[in-house]
């Protein structure tokens, strides 16, 4: 931003520049490369297709709240309402090439995302105008309550959403494309890698559009929006759209993925999550939701070999950035960006890294406190285990421990406040 | 049918009543400062559970008054060490930290208190029947919650209109600079509401655990709803919340009670619906649940400022 304020009169040469393409290299080369650093290893390969769903899923939520300033409770019923589409598509398929004709017999199962796609799109079309009338709280409350109405019939129409048990589907039908059987999840991985490739990419060039600016004007100052001549609802309407369609994308990509969908999967805890994903990872940067899409899908699926408190871990990392690193991940990788390109960066390291080793204890502290605790209820056969240390929750010095660090955490904190308080 | 009518209405504003207790804390919270207290139903969970713990120490009187202040004190806390930190950030900040509290809280329940619900109950002697009609009885304890609800909501109603601090709330709703200005302490009077509107939830799961079940489940099933009183209501309007709160707990208790399905009512009306297809087979209590929702969504079309909103939200 900084740079623009400097040459203003010059046009942006970002379109132009080849320096722009490097990420996207990067990205399709890791894609690529992947595979070849997991190879056999399944369990591997399973995580880097559900990464793959939730980042796409993540993004399309920040194009609500991060670019468009509407906090929504319930973009999981456009994954949910794509991923059901997918889904009877897919049984279609199915039925229509064992009759071995038909429209559906020339479908691919590849391309289900499309069809989760436009399903997205279309619920939000139809459901969509109503609720952009505000943004803000009153937003949020509204997408709230048509998360709660979709689920709960999600659970009334059984011959639509199968009731409790859901519906499932085969993804080993219809006409295989560029020879992907799709039987083992090294071979999914492939369409997850494409599409997530492709949504990403369409995701980031949406923002480069007139609407994607447009949608950062409705978050900053509608009211100016409206002075200008543009409606600030019927931007919103159309963020909502094309949020709701990305939305129903990695819901086609998770019809694929797991072969079943329940509906529970429209409910209020896959939207959370998409808010967990996107404000841990950032909601300011672009990339910020990818990371968070990362980092909380790693935690929710490997934490939980190391202790039972897992989801408490992952709420409270949402809590502890959403109070103390507001920008998330990203915003934080971005603001040592701009230090070094300043040539600031050996001014400012000594306050981040005192905070950091700050903020390490006290979560060590934390984690060794909520082991003991979820020890102290659940039985004292199994010792609470913390970097290799045994704590035991009936002696007095792992309590004193846990507290030590947190307090020590706070004063290193307090005393280090100075060496960050210039940066704005 | 008389029989139903009679209990189905006393239910239904008992129900209502326990939504207000929810409501009007959240209400006031959210008039003052703005932000929608999204772990306002976990508050109201902690109530329900620290009755239960502390109830089996010092009996059920005691923790009808303890644990609504030691969860008013637990808000306030939050309040002070969290919510305000984070309020520089703005509102959405502030609904993504409530969200998260919510999220935290929940877990530390099934942690401490296991995953499946407790046996939290009302004491022995109040499961007498307060009066028996048409062979059916109502439990002196159903009695004692909508006293304590009314008491309640008197108390609130003097302390707003009738004393000094309600006079200095009432202030800083609308002009909250001006009260600072005028050299009272505006954040502390923030943080006494948000541990009062608290102390209110906890209140409400204290004298509700026992009616619904005490189980980890039960801010996740009222949480929404209560939002839906805020919305329905108006945002920020006490006496809106209050009709809201009604209104939802009769259609609920009412769609519950009725032996009836959607064909049954549809047909009535002159509509010729399958009562075997799939819409009309579903029964209207089945249905109960939704209600809230689509009250919400017709009022958000027809009138989007709720029944007693100044403003549109």
């Amino acid at each position: 931003m900084s740079q623009d304020m400097s040459v203003p009169m010059q046009p942006s040469k970002s379109r132009t520049s080849l320096r722009g393409l490097v990420p996207w290299v990067v990205f399709a080369a890791v894609l690529l490369l992947l595979p070849v650093v997991f190879q056999g290893n399944s369990t591997a390969f399973t995580l880097l297709n559900v990464i793959g769903i939730n980042i796409v899923f993540a993004l399309s939520y920040n194009m609500l709240l991060g670019q468009g300033g509407m906090l929504s409770f319930g973009h999981a019923v456009f994954f949910g309402l794509g991923s059901y589409a997918a889904m009877h598509a897919m049984i279609a398929i199915d039925d229509a090439s064992y009759a071995g004709e038909g429209f559906w017999a020339h479908v691919p199962v590849v391309g289900m995302p499309v069809i989760g796609m436009i399903a997205g799109g279309l619920v939000a079309l139809v459901l969509g105008w109503p609720f952009c009338r505000r943004a803000g709280t009153a937003f949020a409350m509204i997408t709230l309550g048509l998360g709660e109405m979709v689920a709960a019939a999600g659970q009334m129409f059984p011959s639509l959403f199968g009731g409790e048990a859901g519906i499932y589907g085969n993804r080993m039908v219809g006409p295989q494309w560029f020879g992907l059987e799709l039987a083992q999840s090294d071979d999914v991985y492939w369409f997850m890698a494409f599409w997530t490739f492709v949504a990403v990419f369409a995701m980031w060039a949406f923002t480069r559009t007139p609407l994607g600016r447009m949608s950062n004007a409705v978050r900053d100052n509608p009211d100016r929006l409206q002075f200008i001549g543009y409606p600030p609802r019927n931007i919103r309407f159309m963020i909502f759209i094309a949020s709701g369609s990305f939305g129903g994308l990695a819901g086609g990509m998770a019809a694929v993925n797991y072969e079943i969908i329940t509906p529970e999967a429209l409910g209020l805890i896959p939207s959370g999550l998409a808010l967990l994903m996107a404000a841990v990872g950032g909601l300011g940067v672009f990339y910020g939701p990818i990371m968070g899409a990362i980092v909380v899908t790693l935690m929710n699926s490997m934490l939980s070999d190391y202790t039972d408190a897992s989801i408490l871990y992952v709420g409270l990392v949402f809590l502890s950035i959403v109070m103390f690193a507001p920008r998330g991940l990203g915003g934080g990788i971005e603001q040592v960006r701009v230090a070094w390109r300043e040539g600031d960066l050996a001014r400012r390291l000594p306050g981040w890294l005192s905070g950091a080793l700050a903020v390490g204890l006290i979560i060590v502290g934390m984690v060794v406190l909520v082991e003991m605790l979820f020890q102290a209820t659940h039985g004292d056969d199994e010792f609470a285990q913390v970097l290799g240390m045994e704590f035991d929750a009936a002696a007095l010095w792992g309590w004193l421990t846990a507290a030590v660090l947190v307090v020590l955490g706070a004063v290193i904190k307090r005393a280090t406040n100075k060496l960050r308080e210039d940066q704005a | 049918m008389l029989e139903i009518v009679i209990f189905s209405t006393l239910n239904g504003i008992l129900y209502g009543l326990l939504l207000f207790m929810l409501s009007s804390g959240l209400t006031l919270i959210f008039s003052m400062m703005g932000v929608l207290n999204f772990a306002h139903a976990s508050f109201y969970m902690l109530g329900a559970y620290f009755a239960y713990t502390l109830g089996m120490h010092t009996g059920f009187w005691p923790a009808l008054i303890l644990a609504p202040l030691l969860v008013g004190g637990l808000g306030a806390l939050v309040e002070r060490f969290g919510l305000r930190r984070v309020h520089a950030n703005g509102h959405v900040a502030e609904l993504l930290f409530t969200f998260g509290l919510a999220y935290v809280i929940d877990e530390l329940v099934q942690m401490v208190w296991g995953t499946v619900a407790v046996a939290y109950r009302e004491p022995e002697y109040m499961r007498e029947p307060l009066f028996t009609l048409f062979g059916t009885d109502y439990s002196i304890f159903r009695g004692v919650v909508i006293l304590i609800s009314i008491l309640m909501f008197v108390a609130l109603w003097y302390l707003l209109k009738k004393t000094r601090v309600g006079l200095m709330i009432r202030a800083a709703l609308t002009h909250g600079e001006m009260v600072g200005h005028l050299g009272h302490n505006v954040p502390r009077l923030f943080m006494g509401v948000f541990g009062f509107g608290c102390a209110l939830a906890g209140l409400a799961g204290v004298i509700g655990g026992p009616i619904m079940a005490t189980e980890p489940g039960m801010a996740a099933t009222l949480g929404p709803i209560v939002f839906v009183v805020v919305v329905v209501g108006g945002m920020g309007s006490l006496q809106g919340a209050f009709y809201a709160s009604l209104l939802i707990g009769l259609i609920q208790t009412f769609f519950v009670a009725i032996d009836a399905s959607v064909a049954d009512l549809v047909n009535a009306m002159g509509a010729n619906l399958d009562p075997y297809g799939e819409l009309g087979r579903i029964s209207l209590a089945t249905l109960a649940p939704m209600t809230p929702f689509i009250l919400l969504v017709l009022i958000l079309i027809f009138r989007p400022r709720g029944l007693m909103g100044e403003l549109e939200p």
